[in-house]
């Protein structure tokens, strides 16, 4: 006999559309702690529409969505109140935006930027604060002595991982994550994807990417859910679905991948 | 110095000026305003909005203030009005000059004798009391502004007490300056809720709206937006565990009255950059040197002092 494990969140049949129209239908998913569950598909697909729904940041239309919170209390994420919500965001979630400047605040340094979710829980003792954010420099790869420039004097990817610094430093859960190599060159998307890769086992979390990105995806992902046209077309093992592709469309997906 | 001001001694009600109603504001306008009062009282710190008028002076010169005061001023109200602690500065002059005209109610230099005290940027030295009201003019209520432009979320942050990024501010402070280098407008939890702007007084002023006696209003012209902290409330200024809050301090007395306890403005005397220190809260310094001059005579005198009582005396 096997031990049953709680899905973290358990979404079932979210729609959101748009005047009737194009984001995102019937989608349903478990995903487990500790997994990364990759979101796949071209522009357009509904992808971003999903994420945004799940990371509770646009409102679905219809459906239940279902969170796992650390006291052991399910959640029901659509009926639950703003001040709730933003709790649970603060504490138990990060979301990484595709482009850096959006998830940074760019008029403060860097280390207020990492330091800011900390501050939002509570956190009021300076010295212990910037102790926490050059270390959480460090483990993004980042130059700790850089700490108190703006976000500004960074490269993109160094931005990147400014931002996933400052979405994790809370010791969240789940991360949401939209495109987060997007933008970046070869090389550096690389370093990444390998941090990202440690980052995610060595915290155990729970995390949300979309991609349009296939190589993403084969490195991150436990799990894979391939949309088009809004609707989940296949999904299962990364694997799986990559190797052996049984929906037309993610057929031409894997194999429209440019050979080096 | 500066001529000495007719309305000051007392003008009688009937001198108020023809043709305008009591105060300026028609009596519409006044209920308004004390409606936003009676809300901004009961929840202390909390941003109220009210129909700003405009008023015969430009915005960013106290239209925010000038209007409570006519929304409470009465007949039998003595009225002070300060600028940066000095009575005898332009705007405080004008604005004093101003309700005289418009409500013949008493006017007066002596914090003491005040029912109404409009401030820019101070709180005066001498303790108030339970009498008396403080009228603030803010020129920008939401301690959040530069760091979250969005009105809307400016206020969501207020409603669900999310504070955090007020924080960033005092971080960003001892990054860039070693310290808390916020002198003036330092942000203060009101009753332990409402995160409120106390408009620019120094810091140095901040512990004085905590628990303080009289009833503070803080008006915003330009933004529209009316607060208050009543008698006997709580005003937290925030900090840090290791960078707790503190007040200015001088190294120097005041050259005039010697005080070590008040307030001090830095002035440049000549071309030589010699500098002089003395209270800006100017009714105090002239009580203080009052009292001196009573109990030592005219000795040891500097001669601004003795210029400033000749002035007066004549």
């Amino acid at each position: 006999m096997t031990t049953r494990i709680t899905p973290l969140m358990s979404a079932r049949a979210i729609t959101k559309q748009y005047g009737g129209r194009n984001g995102c239908r019937n989608v349903s998913f478990d995903l487990y702690p500790g997994e990364v569950l990759c979101i796949v598909g071209e522009s357009g697909s509904g992808k971003t529409t999903l994420l945004n729904t799940l990371a509770l940041r646009t409102e679905a239309d219809s459906g239940a969505l279902h969170y796992h919170a650390t006291h052991g209390e399910m959640l029901d994420l659509l009926a639950m109140s703003e001040p709730r919500r933003r709790l649970l965001m603060r504490t138990e979630w990060g979301f990484v935006q595709q482009n850096p400047r959006d998830g940074l605040r760019s008029g403060v340094s860097a280390g207020a930027n990492i330091g800011e979710p900390l501050m939002a829980a509570g956190a009021r003792h300076y010295g212990q604060i910037r102790a926490t954010a050059t270390q959480w420099m460090e483990r993004v790869e980042l130059d700790a002595t850089r700490i108190d420039e703006f976000p500004a004097a960074f490269s993109g990817g160094m931005q990147q991982r400014l931002q996933i610094a400052r979405n994790l430093v809370t010791g969240p859960r789940l991360v949401f994550m939209d495109e987060p190599t997007a933008g970046l060159d070869v090389s550096v998307q690389a370093r990444l994807l390998d941090l990202l890769r440690t980052l995610t086992s060595t915290l155990h979390l729970s995390v949300l990417i979309v991609t349009h990105d296939i190589g993403v995806a084969r490195l991150l992902a436990h799990r894979l859910m391939v949309m088009q046209g809004g609707e989940v077309v296949e999904s299962g093992l990364t694997d799986q679905v990559l190797d052996d592709p049984q929906h037309p469309y993610t057929q031409t997906l894997v194999s429209s991948v440019l050979p080096v | 110095m500066n001529a000495p001001d007719p309305q000051l001694d007392g003008a009688p009600f009937d001198r108020a000026a023809e043709g305008y109603n009591f105060a300026y504001l028609d009596e519409q306008t006044k209920r308004m305003i004390r409606r936003s009062l009676l809300k901004a009282v009961a929840v202390p710190g909390y941003q109220v909005p009210f129909a700003s008028r405009e008023m015969p002076l430009p915005f960013g010169w106290g239209t925010g203030g000038i209007q409570v005061t006519a929304a409470i001023i009465g007949r039998d109200d003595t009225l002070k009005v300060i600028d940066q602690g000095s009575d005898e500065t332009t705007n405080a002059v004008n604005i004093r000059r101003f309700f005289a005209r418009t409500t013949g109610v008493k006017t007066t230099r002596r914090t003491s004798e005040a029912t109404i005290v409009q401030t820019r940027h101070r709180i005066p030295e001498t303790p108030l009391t339970d009498k008396q009201i403080l009228v603030y003019q803010v020129p920008m209520p939401e301690p959040l502004f530069r760091l979250e432009p969005r009105t809307a979320e400016t206020k969501k942050l207020h409603a669900l007490a999310d504070y955090g990024l007020i924080s960033v501010k005092l971080y960003e402070d001892i990054v860039h300056h070693g310290g808390i280098a916020t002198t003036y407008d330092y942000p203060v939890i009101v009753n332990e809720r409402y995160l409120t702007s106390p408009s620019p007084i120094p810091k140095f002023d901040n512990p004085k709206m905590h628990m303080n006696a009289a009833l503070q209003l803080f008006g915003a012209g330009r933004e529209r937006r009316i607060h208050a902290i009543p008698p006997y409330t709580r005003v937290r200024s925030l900090d840090f565990d290791d960078h707790p809050f503190e007040i200015q301090r001088w190294e120097h007395a005041c050259a005039l009255c010697g005080s070590r306890e008040s307030f001090l403005d830095e002035m440049i005397v000549d071309d030589e950059g010699t500098r002089m220190f003395v209270c800006s809260d100017s009714d105090y310094c002239h009580d203080r040197r009052e009292q001196q001059t009573g109990d030592a005579g005219e000795s040891g005198e500097p001669d601004v002092a003795v210029k400033r009582a000749e002035g007066e005396s004549a």
